[in-house]
């Protein structure tokens, strides 16, 4: 990036000296290190949105250890499991979409783009059937919240939690799903190049993001607590 | 600095490293170690995260301006956590103020 910053003399001021390149850039080098570092600023935001919502939950874990406990043992840590390796699994895809961007293998990114895309939609109707699960186990809150143990005020704390927290994930993959079908239809008119293919780079890193809140959601809202008695 | 193509065995072996891990945190879930459950599980969650971090989003090959970024906004994240728990785990300790 220091051989960004200092701007290079163009020939003719004003106009970009490689084909593609956009005119407040001196290389294509410069533009596709610009976006990246755009995205890693948005994603930054991401880290202290999703951050204030695991702040929230450590306060009140710390609080409500027992009820805490209590309600985690009432999410399946079968299907947390598969979802988290179904996610790892759409991140390689991903990888792999945005490493056939960059030496041009055209096919190869729409496919791994469908899949991972696919795996996306696996994951989201894994977890509508979790949701579906709860709102028949009345462990959804609101004015059905019933919770079969001590401190019912509190396990519905968690798992007015759980919802907030994976839903706004689950909402970051729908978004996720929709940019990456953007793309399939960009890479099928053959907008990308080796050259130029900052868009799927940049989705990918959003993708990835995406991957890693649930990396910390899985463990601490299916895992941790299961022997505090 | 030109454009840094990860060779595919990197992705392979990271995608290997997190579906052990992940296999790993689920099984050690269902051993009772006291408070080294919780320790263990962020931990692994932790190097998954920088595993992640580092290879597929390409952070270890990025220029130094995006790394220092991404350290600042985990900076922040961590006045937030520490400053706000500071808080809330020390309230009690006066019992005057109670």
């Amino acid at each position: 990036m220091a051989d960004a910053i200092a701007p290079a003399t163009p020939a003719d001021p004003g106009h970009a000296t490689e084909p593609g390149v956009q005119h407040q850039f001196d290389t294509m080098e410069q533009q596709r290190e610009a976006s990246s570092f755009g995205m890693w600023v948005f994603l930054v935001t991401e880290i202290l949105f999703f951050g204030g919502l695991f702040t929230v939950y450590t306060v009140y874990r710390h609080q409500y250890p027992r009820a805490f406990a209590e309600a985690s043992r009432h999410l399946d840590i079968a299907l947390g499991t598969f979802n988290t390796a179904v996610l790892i699994v759409s991140s390689l895809t991903m990888a792999l979409a945005v490493w056939s961007a960059a030496v041009g293998r055209r096919k190869a990114i729409v496919v791994f783009l469908l899949l991972t895309m696919a795996l996306g939609g696996v994951f989201l109707g894994v977890k509508a059937v979790e949701y579906t699960h709860k709102f028949h186990d009345h462990l959804v809150p609101g004015p059905s919240f019933h919770f079969p143990g001590p401190n019912p005020g509190n396990a519905e704390l968690f798992f007015s939690l759980y919802f907030t927290m994976t839903g706004l994930h689950a909402a970051h993959m729908i978004i996720g799903i929709g940019i990456l079908t953007v793309l399939v239809f960009k890479t099928r008119k053959g907008r990308y190049t080796p050259e130029y293919h900052n868009p799927i780079e940049v989705s990918g890193l959003y993708w990835h993001f995406v991957d890693i809140v649930w990396i910390f959601l899985f463990p601490l809202l299916y895992l941790i607590g299961r022997h505090i008695h | 600095m030109a454009q840094h193509i990860v060779p595919r065995k990197i992705y392979f072996a990271v995608f290997t490293a997190l579906i052990v891990l992940t296999a790993t945190t689920t099984a050690i879930s269902f051993l009772d170690l006291g408070p080294w459950n919780t320790v263990v599980a962020l931990g692994i969650a932790f190097v998954k995260a920088t595993l992640v971090v580092l290879f597929f989003m390409h952070v270890k090959y990025s220029p130094r301006l995006t790394q220092v970024t991404i350290a600042g906004g985990l900076f922040w994240l961590a006045i937030m956590i520490a400053l706000t728990l500071s808080d809330f785990m020390t309230r009690g300790w006066l019992p005057i103020l109670k």
